[in-house]
């Protein structure tokens, strides 16, 4: 790749950075004297103006590489990052998410530093634009602490709150724990193949050599899959969620929720691809591995694919499993969407396990977290709503809603029960879509059972999501006054529950437009 | 034209869900619009021809014999990558329970004349349950069976949790588990047989010609089974029902007892038995006289038969008793079903639709005509209140629906259990041995509840004595007159005639039987 390559494939990063630069001049040369409000407003929307010039460089990226036919083989040695296809879908819906975090900011007053906090917001989504289309261990360890260090940042952000700072010392000791093992791992991986390119990797740890090395490949992948389990929040990595969901601010919390959700889980496909894209692409051919040396390796033991998959899938179980059981405890809202949280991790977790090189499976785990991305902003804007109001977010907090504010009511109502997988909502789909997709790559009896525990675990969701409606519709409310919600916010709202109704009544609309992204194979 | 029925609803709903709050009246009235313009599609859409017969030229209703088959009534590709379709059609099974519906859902409206609490939220609650209903019966794509299935249960526990009574909130949320571990069945069900057919489509009749693997549909059709009749009520798995009709308001146990529960039995056939065929086959072994599922089923639909019976009588509860009498009967539908036979399965949706009619008017009458004025529904205390003299509307119309109810004749009920009882006659007598005892012991419930609450001769207490004429009860108001001489005429009617409905099903359940054709 030289310069004038890198230059156009990180153009829509190279916007956002501008977008940075401009509120930080802006906000702190020119609005030093303004009012708090202009100010959030003023940043917010030149943030919400970033990330549409960002979106715009990646539809137009996603249109150049499909001109030329998507990604071809003998490039992928080489390369750093990838644009186009799927990594532009994953992008869109960073840049989407990011623009909708910045709009839930506009009523907040947790903090005087506005611009700083747009600033670091957008330097985070670059870090995850960037993982988005990683193909290179350097780039990945490189765009992933972007991305946490912003996080870190942001849920420190309440300077005035002891929780905020609780939850970002406990975020952060955690996340530079897993950032060792991710790095101690990608060390173990270089050492074995002696590259840095995942096409690379993946194509020699499929080689005899790599053979010999499977206990440190062990180890590698283990470390591997602590530092990412750790970002998406996975069981055993997830001790950090739910006291930073809590603590830390709600615009931060969304976005960790969201943009960092849907940046990590690209992360995962682009990592899964290129491991099936060994064991399904033209790479034996082309390495001249023999019959005999095919035979030779165990099957479900050799290279990458295998033992990869066997760690999803435990990972995928334990999370479904203890985060919905976890997730029946609670009392304080966010913890609960921490807990469900870490449940759907486990979902989108069992489509990366069984998983198939083309569109089908990539396209139906980005159908999912891009859509429960955009639920789950909605459902911290109408917590963070509702506990600014009262004071709390314990599920008491939301005693009577559908009197305080029907309109967030009935927010509410369709962000819990999409979350749940009630049809005809979005989140339903996303389900169907991905346990179709997990059962259409293989129907043995390991998959089934998953995806019927999957199943039986998301019924179980329903009733604590239902504790939470069961308050803001059926019992009685403590305070009738009213909850005032900013119109702006309000809107947004609104029109996330709208998105989840209109797409999920007509689901092939986000699905089409996925799989128009889909490179030619 | 039938399809209508389902926009209807939902439209209704959303309008009533935005009208303002404070004109309940306003709401009430277009509910009823709406329901029954809902009644009106389906009377019209159930295909009724007059003609003129040739014993003194009288007019009589019938079935046009061209129009017996399945009709196509929209197919639009929904999700093309998944092979779903928005596939709306209608059978004569179909057209019978659209019917039901309709009539469920004018009878709920005029039975819920008098709730003021949040009364646009009720109605709409009600609409958007109704037209998930309605969804259900005309679905022929699996999948958009199970989005409506889905849409028809999430309002029940509202509608049970906000306005219900006796441990409401307890109630709706066992209710609500119940139904969503039954759905997670059908849709594990669903997913497994969409991967194992392959054939890129959810279609209910091309997956019954996907050629499902015995081995496979030996295993997923008890699931599906299950998983639906749990909605219907199927003992063990019963103990939602009496507990969720208890507390619910009258007009959400009238459509509980009167459709949802109908929704599972639909989805057995429908989905269960039309599907997967042969995971009824015999094992090949058997225990103690059980050799397949169906055995295994029928044992389960006899016993809820009987259990429900008996436990209807012992109760003290006026509402339990109608509660558990509706587990009794459902039984023998799924009992129908199970038959495999012509007449079994003819009979279990006449049962379905006679069960849906009579119930309704039972809940209607213990629940509002009674408990709104009487605030209680313990046997012990309606027996001191001289209601066969105090509402004799009450107390004549709980006879007529009582006896149609234990199947007296010239009533659907009637028709419906003589069917299922000799379908299962045939399928194995004992099963029919066995199903008496239910009816026996349902005419024996059946009247002490009717004696205990209207007609009996114990004498009140002095104060309440003293009071009687002071605490008048409020009079029968229209709605009440209207709702029970509907559902009543209609039992009346199909009693008398039942040929009106039988046109219809039979010759869907002979194709349906077939095999394949849906």
């Amino acid at each position: 790749m030289n310069y004038a390559d890198l230059f156009r494939v990180t153009l829509p990063e190279s916007v956002l950075e501008l977008a940075v630069l401009l509120v930080l001049v802006v906000d702190l040369g020119f609005l030093r004297k303004a009012a708090l409000k202009v100010r959030v407003a003023v940043a917010a929307l030149l943030g919400v103006a970033g990330c549409g010039a960002a979106t715009w460089a990646v539809l137009l990226q996603g249109g150049v590489l499909q001109g030329r036919g998507g990604l071809s083989f003998q490039d992928s040695h080489e390369l750093l990052l990838t644009t186009g296809g799927f990594t532009a879908v994953a992008q869109a819906g960073i840049l989407v998410l990011t623009a909708l975090t910045l709009l839930l900011l506009i009523d907040e007053d947790f903090t005087r530093h506005v611009g700083e906090f747009v600033a670091v917001v957008l330097m985070a989504a670059a870090g995850g634009l960037l993982i988005a289309g990683a193909q290179d261990l350097l780039v990945i360890f490189v765009g992933l602490e972007l991305l946490s260090l912003g996080l870190y940042i942001l849920t420190a952000f309440a300077k005035s709150s002891g929780k905020s700072a609780e939850a970002a010392m406990k975020y952060y000791l955690f996340g530079g724990m897993s950032a060792a093992f991710l790095l101690f791992g990608f060390s173990y991986l270089y050492g074995i193949t002696g590259s840095t390119n995942l096409h690379q990797i993946l194509l020699a740890l499929n080689g005899r050599n790599a053979f010999h090395a499977a206990p440190l490949l062990y180890v590698a992948i283990v470390m591997i899959a602590a530092g990412l389990g750790f970002k998406v929040a996975a069981v055993p990595f997830h001790l950090w969620a739910p006291d930073t969901y809590e603590g830390a601010p709600a615009p931060a919390a969304a976005f960790i929720a969201s943009v960092s959700k849907v940046a990590s889980f690209a992360l995962l496909i682009a990592i899964t691809t290129a491991a099936m894209h060994v064991l399904d692409g033209p790479i034996f051919v082309m390495f001249g591995s023999t019959e005999w040396e095919l035979h030779f390796l165990p099957e479900p033991y050799a290279g990458f694919g295998g033992p990869w998959s066997l760690i999803l899938t435990v990972l995928s179980a334990a999370s479904m499993v203890l985060g919905n059981l976890a997730a029946l405890a609670q009392t304080s809202v966010r913890r609960l969407l921490a807990y469900s949280a870490i449940a759907h991790a486990g979902y989108i977790l069992l489509g990366l396990a069984f998983f198939s090189y083309g569109p089908r499976s990539a396209g139906a785990v980005l159908y999912y977290v891009l859509t429960y991305g955009l639920t789950t902003i909605g459902a911290f804007g109408v917590v963070d709503v509702v506990q600014r109001a009262t004071g709390s977010d314990r599920m008491d907090a939301f005693l009577g809603l559908h009197k305080r504010n029907p309109m967030l009511a009935a927010v509410l109502l369709v962000l819990f029960l999409s979350l749940a997988g009630i049809p005809p909502l979005v989140g339903f789909w996303a389900k169907f879509n991905l346990f179709a997709a997990v059962l259409g790559v293989s129907a043995g009896p390991v998959p089934f059972a998953l995806v019927a525990l999957a199943v039986a675990f998301s019924a179980v969701s329903l009733y604590y999501y239902l504790q939470v409606l069961k308050r803001a519709y059926v019992m009685p409310a403590i305070d009738e006054s009213r909850i005032k919600a900013h119109p702006v916010t309000l809107a947004v709202l609104v029109g996330i529950a709208a998105a989840v109704v209109v797409l999920g009544c007509f689901p092939a609309l986000l699905q089409g437009w996925i799989e128009s992204f889909c490179p030619v194979i | 034209m039938l399809a209508w029925t389902i926009y209807l609803s939902f439209a209704g709903a959303l309008v009533l869900a935005i009208l303002p709050k404070s004109k309940p009246s306003l709401a009430r009235w277009l509910a009823l619009a709406v329901a029954v313009g809902g009644l009106a599609v389906a009377v019209v859409g159930f295909g009724f021809r007059i003609r003129q017969s040739a014993w003194l030229g009288l007019p009589y209703l019938t079935w046009p014999q061209n129009e017996i088959g399945r009709v196509t009534i929209v197919d639009l590709r929904w999700v093309p990558s998944m092979g779903i379709h928005f596939l709306l059609a209608a059978d004569g099974i179909s057209r019978v329970l659209v019917l039901l519906t309709g009539l469920a859902a004018v009878a709920g409206v005029l039975f819920s004349w008098n709730i003021e609490l949040r009364t646009n939220e009720f109605f709409a609650f009600f609409l958007v349950l109704i037209g998930g209903v309605y969804g259900v019966f005309l679905s022929f794509d699996l999948f958009l069976l199970f989005v409506f299935y889905e849409v028809a249960i999430v309002p029940k526990y509202f509608l049970i949790a906000i306005w219900g009574s006796t441990r409401r909130e307890y109630a709706a949320m066992k209710l609500a588990i119940y139904s969503f571990a039954g759905s997670a069945m059908v849709l594990i069900g669903l997913l497994a047989a969409y991967a194992t057919a392959g054939s890129h489509s959810t279609g209910l009749v091309e997956l019954a010609h996907a050629g499902l693997p015995v081995s496979f549909q030996m295993w997923c059709f008890p699931l599906v089974f299950t998983g639906f009749a749990i909605l219907a009520g199927m003992w063990p798995f019963h103990t939602w029902a009496p507990t969720g009709h208890v507390a619910a308001p009258t007009a959400a146990s009238m459509l509980l007892a009167g459709v949802v529960m109908k929704l599972g039995a639909y989805g057995c056939l429908r989905v269960g038995i039309a599907l997967f065929p042969r995971g009824l086959d015999p094992w090949g072994f058997s225990f103690a006289g059980i050799g397949s599922w169906r055995d295994v089923f029928a044992v389960l639909a006899v016993v809820g038969i009987v259990y429900g019976a008996l436990v209807a009588l012992a109760q003290t509860d006026f509402k339990f008793v109608i509660g558990y009498s509706s587990v009794s009967h459902m039984g023998f539908v799924l009992l129908g079903l199970v038959t495999l036979n012509q007449i079994g399965v003819t009979g279990a949706v006449m049962q379905m639709f006679s069960h849906g009619i009579l119930a309704g008017l039972l809940f209607a009458i213990v629940g509002r005509i009674v408990y709104d004025r009487t605030h209680t529904r313990q046997l012990a205390e309606l027996e001191t209140m001289h209601l066969s003299k105090r509402l004799p509307f009450a107390a004549v119309a709980f006879a007529i629906a009582g006896a149609a109810s234990m199947g007296m004749p010239g009533f659907s009920g009637f028709v419906a259990e003589l069917q299922v009882l000799v379908g299962a006659w045939i399928a194995k007598p004992w099963w029919t041995a066995t199903a008496g005892v239910g009816i026996v012991v349902s005419v024996a419930y059946t009247w002490r509840a009717m004696q205990k609450a209207f007609f009996s001769d114990a004498l009140p207490s002095a104060h309440v004595l003293e009071h009687e004429h002071e605490y008048a009860f409020a009079a029968i108001t229209w709605p009440e007159i209207t709702g029970v001489a509907l559902l009543a005429g209609v039992s009346l009617v199909v009693g008398l005639y039942p040929r009106i409905l039988l046109d219809a099903i039979e010759p869907a359940v002979k194709t349906l039987l077939a095999g394949g054709g849906q």
